[in-house]
């Protein structure tokens, strides 16, 4: 068990110096760093100084030692659009993007999860034929194109819901939150049910999936044979045996919800990381690029851990190996 | 002959309505989107084709709509049917060839690590890792950021679609690999590749006419599955703007630009790209559920 | 007694789109309280159908179409969904072949148990509780208040199977259906869970309904038995009576394609009869034009001395799952300095249970795994192991291997023709297209087969008809060693007489060096000349086969053929 902890851990730090080596190749290779910090009227001599001062002349691994030094320790340099320091750009948008995602996913579990178990327990009734057509429907249509109907619905003819921006915010030392406020809520209604939608079709074609599995084992059948009721039968047995490749979907869904949070941010003009990172890839701000890289990178292999650890919890073969 | 028609799979999708009309769908459109060139009336490529005179025209049965623009005009007086074929048509070569690129360069990878286990497994995956902590839609927009960085301005505009097959290419062929490695894994352990092992056949031989065949049912399905995701992610990347540009629209474009009539009352130029693109990737889509149906017996009804 | 279970007239259809298909029809039967009943047919036969329509489970879209089944004056057929699933466990259970994946893994045995006991009796918790610790006990688990809290995984394949009982038997059920209860388990394992399952029918007067395919554990628990054949029933009556003395034409056939672990036979018998087992297949091969081709390709192939094989002190070592980044895996060691010897134009057997390393052993001798120690030399001349054979060293084509699985060991995607022109091709032994082609239809011939059918795909065939292609493809790459693996394990047992049936004419006939892998010792005294006990990757005893089976020297030796179930009374 340790093992198997230590041997992901080790894992996670080699992708992390992936990333971050891959963050570093955009910020030496594509483009000048020292063209984009300077102007035309730089003069040459000037530029070589600062080529020496942010060290471009050292040997490569050097730079890439000092590179990931700056980012482990938050110095995250300068944007080449704005010439504000990096860190505190993404700091600003960071809650934007958070609230949103996790509102978003919390719709998408909630509702997908209970449709994915109704689904594999009848699959035959009409309700659960019309929600799989549906979902089939939620997987097709694009993300944005949600979004514009959402927007074209509740925003345009009904008139009910705002469009973009967060409404009004409060802020909470440095988080800006918009949970606090009814026109905040109002504002996140629509992206975040449009950041849900995809995610909540898949996890519920998953759920599925795996649970129609689960019932068609061994175990489920010697069960019904000894006549453990129903509700038990398809909670207590199968739904909890689903429960690990549920866990990895979850996590998946957290990449999925990234993701997609740009198209989101960018139809509803949202300020959060999205709409900085689709910003910083128009005007080519590499410095931003690369730190938003590197911070979804480690989201990513954080969440992974967790979902890990939680197998341990859930699974009792990889948590006791002591034959009695 | 009658083996064909009776056979299960054949059989299946005689007895699945949705997957008829899906087919139907789906080769109507990709049809009509490869013959573009010549059952469209006008060139959307053409500025000189199109008159300002014609803009904004209604669809035929509105009021104001004319019997030469069925599905009416956008701003500019672009015949709408001409411009969803030919986007349509764009998006499809973009969506197939970033789908094969990623099917070769993934099936090829994901075999040999899984055949060969060892190191190149190792590599192969670690970099698989690294792939899906980097979502689709993520890698392709930075695939092309470093494109716009690397390449001169007009390098990059004259190289936009070959920069869009690679983005999507990149952000998919991970499914393949991992498909591909897990039916490998499978398949390896089975008695008939040990006989051609035993045999002292040369491993590509083996991979290539033993297995392959043998891992082709799921493979099709992901290859129908990512076709869909091709085609969205290829309209998302439009619809952000870093796909391609108005002047040679894919649907994606299309419906970016229709999102500017949102709040005025020319309705047709953004719904009915929406609506045409939405079709073709169900359509796709429920062709890829029947197939899983077909290579997965544990998930009929 | 009194009659527990009474059926009659049972049918069972499964509508299919190719028509209705009757898996039962006109079945009867009776099992009496405290009797042990076994229903026994080979694949097909619908043996299973029959519990599964008893205890209400029958899997869709199959019902039953007509018929009463009648549990002590109960008619199952007239309960409601809820009235039959409170019924299950209650009054009826279950056991299932495979321990393995009967037992919910994330539940321990304590809470499985108590939640079977609690959904029938009227129980609170600590009261289940001690309940479920006696009836462990009374399955022979020891210590069975600690091993309670375990989850199934930390349990041996034998005491998950006693698990598996104790939860059908914790609601204190009349009749209890196991189907192929012991199918998954070695020998000694099996007996002790054939002797559990006698002890209750006894003990507590429970009739058992045991389906199995396996003669031997019929004769050695059953009271009373029924021969099905494909849906209906053939004979029944007493066990001892079926077995020795039977009536119908079909069990005499069947009693005739069982091996006898009490004697060496030189062919399975009664071919009339026997053939009507599988009318596909003509057992008696007519000797063809082509055929004897064949024959005269492979003599003149084969026209040379025989071939002995020796390994010589093989060891082999798996590595062991890591646990610590630290300390390396222990190794596991498969294979501990096992020499044997197979001579010239005579069949070695090699014999053991599960893990004993006789797969392992095989996998050596083909060069698939590279052993730790040890030679491996053919006429006396080394032999390269493991990846040190080259691809084209002539040793690929001199040992050849008839795998256990027919299933698997052809490429479902290639025609038959392909499939046996392969070793013609890679081996360069024919470089003629058409030669090829007719030499293949002669040698499916040879094997038994219809040489028309060469252009037809694997699944086209049964799993008798594939193992005759393997045996086929095998053939024709004109080995000196024919190493068979389990051939006929996956095997009804009238189908695997008629395989090893050719598999003795072909060795007399081409004086061919076979070696023989099997868990079961009956199969091999009918194959063997010498033999080869492993036990846990170690030589237990070797040495002529027939003087082994009338004594064996090894205390192991001993015990394992006691245990054996045999069908028939010495």
């Amino acid at each position: 068990m340790t093992y198997f902890i230590a041997k992901r851990l080790l894992q996670s730090v080699f992708v992390m110096l992936a990333v971050a080596f891959i963050a570093f190749s955009l910020f030496r290779f594509v483009g000048d760093p020292v063209s984009q910090m300077t102007g035309v009227e730089t003069s040459l001599a000037d530029q070589a100084r600062l080529r020496a001062e942010l060290g471009l002349d050292d040997p490569l691994l050097q730079q890439f030692y000092r590179f990931s030094n700056n980012l482990l320790q938050g110095e995250f340099g300068y944007s080449y659009r704005t010439r504000q320091p990096v860190g505190q750009m993404i700091v600003e948008r960071i809650p934007a993007t958070i609230e949103l995602g996790v509102v978003a996913l919390v719709i998408s579990l909630l509702v997908g999860i209970p449709a994915g178990v109704y689904t594999a327990l009848k699959p035959n009734s009409f309700f659960s034929q019309g929600l799989l057509l549906t979902t089939l429907v939620g997987v097709s249509v694009p993300t944005f194109v949600i979004g514009i109907m959402l927007i074209f619905l509740f925003g345009v003819q009904l008139g009910w819901l705002p469009t973009f921006g967060r409404g009004g915010t409060l802020n909470l030392g440095a988080w800006e939150t918009s949970l606090l406020t009814v026109d905040g809520w109002k504002s996140l209604v629509l992206p975040a049910l449009t950041l849900g939608v995809y995610q909540l079709t898949l996890t519920m074609r998953l759920v599925r999936a795996e649970m129609m599995e689960v019932m068609q084992s061994d175990y489920i059948r010697f069960a019904t044979a000894r006549g453990i009721s129903y509700r038990r039968l398809h909670y207590r047995h199968g739904l909890s045996n689903t429960l690990v490749p549920v866990i990895t979907i979850i996590g998946l869904q957290f990449g999925g919800v990234v993701a997609f949070s740009i198209v989101t941010e960018s139809v509803f003009q949202w300020p959060g990381l999205g709409l900085l990172f689709l910003e910083s890839i128009r005007f080519v701000d590499i410095p931003v690029m690369g730190v938003y890289l590197v911070l979804i990178a480690l989201f990513f292999v954080v969440i992974n851990l967790i979902v890990d650890l939680l197998y341990a919890v859930i699974d009792p073969r990889l948590r006791v190996q002591k034959a009695v | 002959m009658t083996n064909f028609w009776n056979s299960d799979s054949v059989w299946l999708f005689r007895h699945r309505p949705t997957a008829i009309i899906a087919a139907i769908v789906a080769v109507l459109i990709i049809g009509s989107a490869a013959a573009a060139p010549w059952i469209a009336i006008a060139n959307p490529y053409d500025l000189s084709t199109f008159n300002l005179m014609d803009g904004l025209l209604p669809p035929l049965w509105q009021s104001g709509g004319q019997a030469q623009f069925v599905l009416g005009t956008d701003d500019q007086g672009r015949d709408m049917v001409s411009a969803i074929l030919y986007g349509a048509r764009l998006s499809l070569i973009i969506g197939l060839s970033a789908m094969a690129i990623a099917a070769v360069l993934g099936v090829g990878l994901g075999m040999s690590a899984g055949y060969f286990g060892g190191w190149l497994d190792t590599i192969v995956m670690r970099i698989a890792d690294i792939q899906l902590a980097l979502p689709a839609i993520l890698t392709a927009l930075l695939i092309d950021g470093i494109a716009r960085g690397v390449l001169e301005q007009e390098t990059h505009q004259s190289l936009r679609v070959v920069v869009l097959i690679t983005a999507i290419a990149l952000s998919l062929w991970v499914n393949f690999a991992r498909t591909a490695r897990a039916s490998v894994l499978v398949e390896r352990n089975k008695e008939y590749v040990q006989a051609a092992e035993m045999m002292g056949q040369h491993p590509v031989r083996i991979m290539s006419r033993h297995i392959l065949p043998n891992i082709l049912g799921p493979l099709l399905v992901i290859m129908t599955v990512d076709l869909a995701s091709a085609i969205l992610l290829e309209a998302t990347l439009s619809f952000l703007g870093i796909g391609l540009p108005a002047d040679s629209p894919s649907l994606g474009t299309l419906i970016r630009i229709g999102m500017q009539f949102l709040f005025s009352g020319e309705w047709w130029i953004l719904w009915v790209p929406t609506l045409f693109l939405v079709m073709l990737v169900v359509a796709i889509n429920l062709l890829g559920d029947f197939l899983r149906e077909v290579f997965n017996p544990r998930l009929r009804r | 007694m009194s009659t527990l279970l009474h059926i009659e007239n049972l049918g069972v259809t499964f509508p299919s789109r190719h028509g209705e298909f009757q898996a039962l029809s006109a079945v009867d039967l009776q099992v009496q309280r405290g009797q042990i009943h076994g229903l026994v047919g080979q694949s097909g036969a619908g043996k299973s159908t029959i519990g599964a329509a008893v205890i209400g489970l029958l899997s869709a879209p199959g019902y039953v179409s007509s018929g009463q089944l009648i549990l002590d004056g109960l008619d199952l057929r007239s309960l409601s969904p809820v009235q039959a699933h409170e019924l299950r466990g209650d009054r009826i259970s279950m056991i299932f072949q495979d321990p393995q994946t009967s037992l919910n893994p994330l539940m321990t045995v304590e809470q499985q148990l108590i939640e079977t006991i609690q959904s029938h009796r009227d129980l609170d918790d600590d009261a289940a509780r001690v309940r479920a610790v006696e009836l462990l006990t009374e399955t022979g688990i020891e210590n069975a208040s600690v091993r309670i809290k375990a989850y199934p995984h930390q349990f041996s394949g034998g005491m998950r199977q006693r698990v598996v009982i104790a939860l059908a038997i914790c609601t204190d059920p009349e009749l209890i259906i196991a189907d192929e209860p012991t199918t998954a388990l070695d020998v000694a394992v099996q007996s002790q869970v054939l002797d559990l399952i006698k002890d209750l029918a006894r003990r507590r007067d429970i009739g058992f309904l045991l389906i199995t395919h396996d003669i031997g554990v019929i004769a050695q628990v059953a009271d009373v038995v029924t021969v099905l054949r494909d849906g209906k029933l053939i004979e029944h009556g007493p066990t001892e009576q079926v077995l020795q003395n039977p009536s119908e034409s079909y069990t005499q056939s069947l009693m005739a394609a069982v091996p006898r672990l009490d004697k060496k036979l030189a062919r399975f018998l009664n071919p009339e009869e026997t053939s009507e087992l599988d009318p596909d297949i003509s057992l008696q091969r007519a000797p063809t034009d082509r055929g004897e081709m064949a024959e005269e390709w492979l003599m003149a192939g084969v026209a040379r001395e025989a071939s002995s094989l020796r390994a010589d002190n093989i060891t082999v070592k798996f590595a062991g799952q890591r646990q610590s980044l630290w300390r390396r895996p222990e190794p596991f060691v498969a294979l501990k300095n096992v020499s044997v010897e197979a001579r010239a134009a005579k069949v070695l057997g090699i014999v053991g249970e599960s893990g004993s390393g006789k797969s392992t052993l095989a996998k050596v001798i083909t060069g698939l795994i590279k052993p730790h120690g040890g030679t491996l030399s053919l006429d006396g001349q080394q032999l390269p192991t493991g990846k040190t054979r080259s691809r084209n060293h002539p040793s690929r084509r001199w040992v050849q291997m008839v795998f256990q699985d027919p299933y698997s060991s052809l490429n479902a995607r290639h025609r038959i023709g392909d499939i046996l022109a392969e070793p013609l091709q890679h081996f360069s032994l024919e470089t003629d297209a058409t030669k090829r082609r007719q030499l293949v239809q002669a040698t499916l011939e040879l094997v038994g087969l219809d040489a028309g059918q060469i252009d037809r795909y694997p699944h086209q065939f049964s799993g008798g008809q594939r193992q005759r292609i393997a045996i086929a493809r095998a053939l024709l790459a004109r080995p000196k060693v024919l190493l068979c693996d389990e051939p006929t394990s996956a095997l009804d047992v009238s189908i695997q007489a008629q395989v090893l049936n050719l598999l003795k004419d072909l060795q007399a006939q081409f004086g061919l060096t076979i070696i023989f892998i099997s868990h079961n010792l009956a199969v091999v005294r009918q194959m063997a000349d010498d033999i080869v006990v492993l036990r846990n990757g170690q030589v237990v005893e070797s040495g002529d086969s027939e003087l082994f089976f009338s004594q064996p020297s090894a205390e192991y030796s001993k015990e394992l053929l006691a245990l054996t179930p045999s069908a028939f009374s010495s």
